[in-house]
């Protein structure tokens, strides 16, 4: 088989897990457990398995920029479009690190879901939810990609509420549907501006078509555009919906985080770069979004006290650097720092849902501490996964992220630059403060009394009561900055999970470690450096930084990361004495209220729906149009009937009777017509 | 069967004969009834198949065209035909009304009359997107009122008097303007060229030179006024929720499936052929209702404590879509709004379908008096949220293509207007995931928890539709590719009768002179 065959056949790729979505979805219960979860991950492993075939046969085409038409989806007057898609550098980098990722997320989840009984529903939501994706990266115009882009949606919006039973997480996933759907907002009118002006959709003539539109045209898509990436990638003011994303099963919030969905945002702005590069403005925004994002979620981290939450809101930072990067036209440099990213945040995921799982469902760092004696494996690959992150090298997101930096500081944009440095010494505290609370310190999950239940918002579940019961024992809602610490149902010794979840975890972590070597930043080795040269080669170079500037960031950056692990270690490394009471919280006293309720804006705007917007809607319904619309029709009614007191005895008043004369009428409207006819 | 069988006729005829059939049954053998009107509606279905199939594709002009004087004195004639605007509403119409009778099993309190009732509406509905004589359109169009009229105030709920009067008054009020226009359209033409004729096709190449900008304004607001309250366009909705709320399943099906397209129907069939002049310079304010509709409808409906009520108010805001998409007057718009004519009635379809379900085993429609009903239903929850998602225009779904394009063709002349119609897509994801979420999730109250899952025959009636509609927004091309042709003639028509121009990039590929993806 040619390379060119092989290219033919890359919707293999989405049709695997599309295949796996519908069989489960029809048969997932009748096949049960562990089976379902098996046929899951294998079909995503053949998934990544061609991924693997399609990159080898890329490499020897050129140019490296393949498209292949499936069918035509439709066409109407000047708009053609086709279901089809293209595989070149950038779409084949993410379809490897998507399908490998969440194969192993899919394999970790055979053993975290176990017992569920919607098991084999789950597995068909997953499957579709990585098919999403990757139509989505590999889609050869905006609207096919919006069809994944939309279908992602629906996936989170299915995987988010899977245990809808709880409302917290019937209620998260709505406002992750409703939230990303302002970005969606924002990336269909950027289609119809795209179409407006181009004349089509597809982005082999869009994208080199960019630079012939006005510079204010090309802002316009640009930043429509990048609302959508602003909710899907969950940055301010967007970002609202994907901290409260956590109330899913762990699995979803590691496939959200690294594999699907938050790096959809990054994708589709290095994909639709040559608009950003055709709009002098659009990058500038881009980048200080980026940047405070950056900045504000690593703030918020540092005093939450759920152990998904700090993830999360480090996610939503992470991406912050890489919406950074693209701002400052580091667009290598994002990709590279997605899939590092993928690898470390997916072992943290999973490794927060190995510590869940084996604790009975705590998720309140207040109550763990030195699991590391309980669950080693997890612990071993969860301190990888921090060291990679938090920016120590030789780690995965050293390189990347200092090479975010020195870019920012390239292009002279100092501003962003500062923003990104102080994040990278927060990431250091925050990331050292999660692993010393649960993994080292004192063992605090026996000090506290033993409350069946938690602060849910439903009355505790009765284990007799067959419809009323939690899907699983790890149902627990997560635990938001200032209640008090959840207390704890062990039965006995937090334990280590099963081998299927523990493999997939160390797989991972392997991969966050030896990550960076993809795109190490010496000349022969910049390897996704080359290998995504041919997409981002329209874009005009930064000035080369000198080795020994770029030396002396690193150092600054490494430093910061550094002092705040440092300073994390001072404060935790004995674990907490009260559970109540959190040493970082407390020093931060009035900032640290401020940051542990996200500055507020969440609540603001949970306040203001609640509140005025819900009265005028309110008012709209019941008075506008009950009152004030309806009302006149009656109205109008009422008078028609006072007014014509004359005919009152031809008028009982009775509407029945009204109707009856018009019914009457009509039919000898209709006799007198059809008595013409033979007039 | 040969293509001079008279195929229109057989698909407004069968429904009547079987209404004819079934008045003949004794009111003691149900059964019969029964068998008679899945018979008729079965066969009508099997026509317009035949139909379809021997659709030409690529062709503007009416097909199946039947002509037969029927008032010589008056010039009225029989003249039925079918174009690529008509002819999915008629297969909807028929496919509604087979799914509609299937999911009226729960009817056994005067199931003959009610059967009656159907199969005429059914008939007279055929006859509103069939005839292309104005006497005749209008005919059926006010035919329509009586047997839709008897199954609201016959079959309904509590308030069902008062819905199905004001229904009836608020149509009738509208169907007298727009008999005042057929009439005035007629006897002008007749001033010109001392003939009277209600002939659709005449009159189209008449009225444009023919009639005064003055008197052709006025016109269109004869017409307007009538179909707006079909539609229905804001302020003139209030008769929708009640009507909705209060008709049986079946006829709620058919009132938001297959009714309220009348409205949207007349004005492309009628408005745009015979005033080009007026609907451009009055579009401008079909424009500000539509849009008005898409937000106003959603917001309204995201509110209403009664599902059924939220579900009719979101058809305001969906025909919001189709009013810019035709008023947009370039090929994608009027595409995208025949096309989501179409899957509104799909999408509603099932959604009503499946609310009728909840009120077979409750009795309710309050949203409060439900919860966690996924948990309890699996397969009614997942086709309840299937409904849902392609209500709102998930992409994959029928219901996105037609929005899509419906905004598209409008961004292209007006912009404001398509951005302020673009939230509206994000309003229909709070209305219905807010009532999905109160409805479904949670966990099941006791009440809740005693109901029994979707059974068969309700099955029956909600998969051929919602598989419609994915079939349509997986390939909506088979589709498209019957009614562009027409669209375009429609359009065609508009700008050579007024010094409207759609955008180049609207009517055709724009070649531009670029290859290859990176340079």
């Amino acid at each position: 088989m040619s390379s060119r065959d092989a290219l033919d056949l890359v919707w293999l790729v989405p049709a695997f897990p599309i295949a796996g979505a519908i069989f489960l979805l029809f048969f997932g219960k009748r096949i049960g457990e562990p089976k379902a979860g098996w046929i899951g991950s294998g079909l995503l492993a053949c998934s990544f398995v061609w991924s693997v075939v399609t990159f080898f046969a890329l490499r020897d085409v050129t140019p490296r920029a393949h498209v292949r038409n499936v069918f035509d989806w439709f066409v109407s007057g000047g708009l053609s479009v086709k279901v089809g898609f293209l595989v070149d550098p950038l779409s084949v980098t993410w379809i490897l690190f998507v399908t490998g990722v969440a194969t192993l997320i899919h394999v970790f989840a055979i053993g975290y879901m176990h017992g569920d009984r919607r098991f084999g529903r789950f597995f068909a939501y997953m499957n579709l939810f990585v098919a999403s994706m990757l139509v989505l990266v590999l889609g050869s115009s905006f609207l096919v990609t919006f069809l994944g882009w939309e279908g992602v949606g629906l996936c989170s919006y299915l995987l988010v509420g899977f245990w809808f039973e709880r409302n917290a997480a019937a209620t998260a996933s709505k406002k992750a549907f409703i939230t990303t759907r302002v970005g969606d907002f924002g990336f269909m009118v950027a289609m119809f501006l795209i179409f407006a002006k181009l004349g089509s959709l597809d982005y082999s003539t869009t994208l080199p078509g960019a630079h012939t539109l006005a510079n204010g045209t090309a802002t316009a898509i640009a930043l429509l555009l990048f609302l959508g990436a602003i909710g899907k990638s969950a940055q301010f003011p967007l970002h609202v919906w994907l901290p409260d994303a956590m109330e899913g099963p762990t699995p979803v919030s590691a496939l959200i985080h690294a594999a699907t969905m938050v790096t959809a945002g990054v994708f589709i702005v290095a994909r639709a770069h040559p608009f950003f590069e055709a709009s002098g403005a659009a990058g500038e925004w881009v980048a200080w979004i980026g940047g405070f994002t950056a900045l504000a979620a690593a703030t918020v981290a540092l005093v939450q006290p759920d152990i998904k939450r700090v993830l999360a809101y480090s996610t939503i930072s992470q991406i912050g650097y890489m919406i950074l990067a693209l701002g400052v036209k580091a667009y290598a440099a994002a990709v590279f720092m997605v899939v590092t990213h993928a690898f470390f945040k997916a072992t943290l995921f999973l490794g927060a849902g190995s510590v869940i799982h084996g604790s009975g469902g705590v998720q309140d760092m207040r109550v763990m501490g030195r699991l590391r004696k309980y669950m080693p494996y997890t612990a071993g690959a969860f301190v990888v996964a921090w060291l990679a992150i938090a920016g120590v090298p030789p780690f995965s997101s050293f390189w990347s992220k200092d090479e975010i930096l020195t870019k920012a500081f390239d292009a002279h944009n100092y501003g962003v630059w500062i923003l990104g440095t102080v994040a990278a010494g927060l990431t250091g505290f925050y990331m050292a403060r999660e692993v010393y609370l649960v993994f080292f310190g004192n063992e605090r999950f026996r000090t506290v009394p033993v409350v069946a239940g938690g602060a849910d918002d439903e009355a505790p579940p009765d284990a007799n009561e067959p419809v009323g019961t939690p899907p699983t024992q790890f149902d627990t809602p997560t635990v938001s900055y200032g209640e008090p610490p959840r207390p704890v149902l062990l039965t006995g010794d937090p334990h280590e999970s099963p081998p299927v979840m523990v493999s997939a975890i160390l797989v991972l972590a392997l991969l966050a470690a030896i990550g960076g070597v993809l795109d190490l930043p010496f000349r022969s080795l910049e390897a996704l450096n080359k290998w995504l040269e041919p997409v981002f080669a329209d874009v005009k170079p930064v000035h080369p930084p000198s080795f020994l500037g770029a030396a002396a960031l690193s150092t600054l950056s490494v430093a910061l990361g550094v002092a705040g692990i440092l300073i994390a270690w001072a404060l935790y490394k004995d674990g907490l004495r009260d559970a109540s009471r959190d040493p970082a919280d407390e020093r931060l006293g009035r900032a640290g209220r401020i940051f542990g309720h996200a500055y507020y804006f969440d609540e603001g705007i949970a306040a203001a729906v609640s509140g005025p917007v819900r009265r005028a809607a309110d008012w709209l319904a019941f008075v506008v149009d009950a009152k004030i619309i309806d009302g006149a029709v009656n109205g109008i009614a009422t008078l028609v009937r006072k007014s014509s007191d004359q005919l009152r005895k031809v008028q009982s008043g009775l509407v029945r009777e009204y109707a009856l004369g018009i019914v009457i009428g009509v039919a000898l409207l209709l006799v007198w017509i059809v008595t013409r006819a033979w007039g | 069967m040969s293509s001079s069988f008279p195929v229109l006729t057989a698909i407004i005829a069968t429904p009547f004969v079987g209404a004819l059939v079934v008045a003949l049954i004794p009111k003691q053998r149900p059964e019969l009834v029964r068998a008679v009107g899945f018979a008729a509606t079965a066969a009508t279905v099997g026509f317009t198949g035949w139909m379809l199939w021997h659709f030409k594709t690529g062709t503007a002009g009416m097909q199946f065209v039947e002509r037969q004087p029927w008032i010589k004195s008056l010039g009225v004639q029989y003249l039925l035909g079918v174009d690529g605007i008509s002819v999915f509403m008629v297969a909807l119409t028929a496919l509604l009304f087979f799914v509609g009778l299937i999911a009226s099993g729960s009817i056994t309190e005067r199931l003959k009359g009610y059967t009656i009732a159907m199969l005429t509406l059914e008939a007279a509905l055929m006859g509103v997107f069939l005839g292309l004589d104005l006497i005749l359109f209008f005919v059926f169009f006010e035919i329509v009122l009586v047997p839709m009229y008897f199954v609201i105030a016959g079959w309904g709920h509590d308030r069902r008097q008062y819905a199905a009067v004001k229904f009836f008054l608020f149509t009738m009020a509208g169907s007298a303007f727009l008999l005042v226009g057929i009439l005035t359209v007629a006897f002008l033409h007749q001033g010109d060229h001392h003939r009277l004729t209600f002939d659709l096709g005449t009159l189209t190449n008449w009225a444009p030179d023919g009639l005064s900008t003055g008197t052709s304004r006025w016109l269109f607001m004869a017409f307007f006024v009538a179909f707006a309250v079909k539609v229905p366009l804001f302020p003139l909705h209030t008769w929708l929720p009640d009507a909705h709320t209060e008709a049986p399943t079946a006829g709620s099906v058919i009132l938001a499936g297959v009714l309220l397209k009348m409205g949207t129907y007349g004005f492309l069939r009628f408005s745009l052929t015979l005033f080009p002049k007026a609907s451009v310079d009055l579009a401008p304010l079909l424009l500000v209702l539509g849009t008005i509709g898409i937000i106003y409808g959603a917001i309204v409906a995201a509110m209403q404590p009664n599902l059924k009520r939220v579900i009719a108010y979101s058809s305001i805001a969906h025909l919001g879509f189709v009013v810019i998409g035709v008023f947009s007057l370039t090929t994608q718009g009027l595409d995208g709004g025949v096309f989501t004519m179409i899957s509104h009635g799909l999408t509603t379809g099932v959604l009503f379908l499946l609310v009728g379900v909840l009120y077979d085993r409750r009795h309710t429609y309050d949203i409060a008096a439900f919860r966690g009903l996924w948990r309890v239903a699996p397969i009614l929850g997942g086709l309840f949220c299937a409904a849902a998602f392609a209500s709102i225009g998930l992409p994959g779904f029928s219901g996105f293509i037609g929005e899509f394009l419906a905004l598209l063709g409008t961004f292209l002349v007006h912009r404001p207007y398509a951005v302020i119609g673009a939230a509206g897509v994000i309003l229909a994801a709070v209305y219905l995931l807010w009532a999905f979420q109160r409805v479904f999730m949670g966990r099941p109250d006791e009440a809740t928890a005693a109901m029994p899952e979707i059974n068969a025959r309700e099955l029956l009636a909600v998969v051929p539709l919602l598989g419609i509609s994915l079939f349509l927004g997986m390939w909506p091309k088979p589709a498209l590719d019957r009614i562009e042709p027409s669209v375009k003639a429609l359009i065609q028509h508009v700008e050579n009768n007024s010094n409207y121009r759609q955008p180049d990039v609207a009517k055709r590929v724009v070649r531009r002179a670029i290859a290859g993806v990176h340079k």
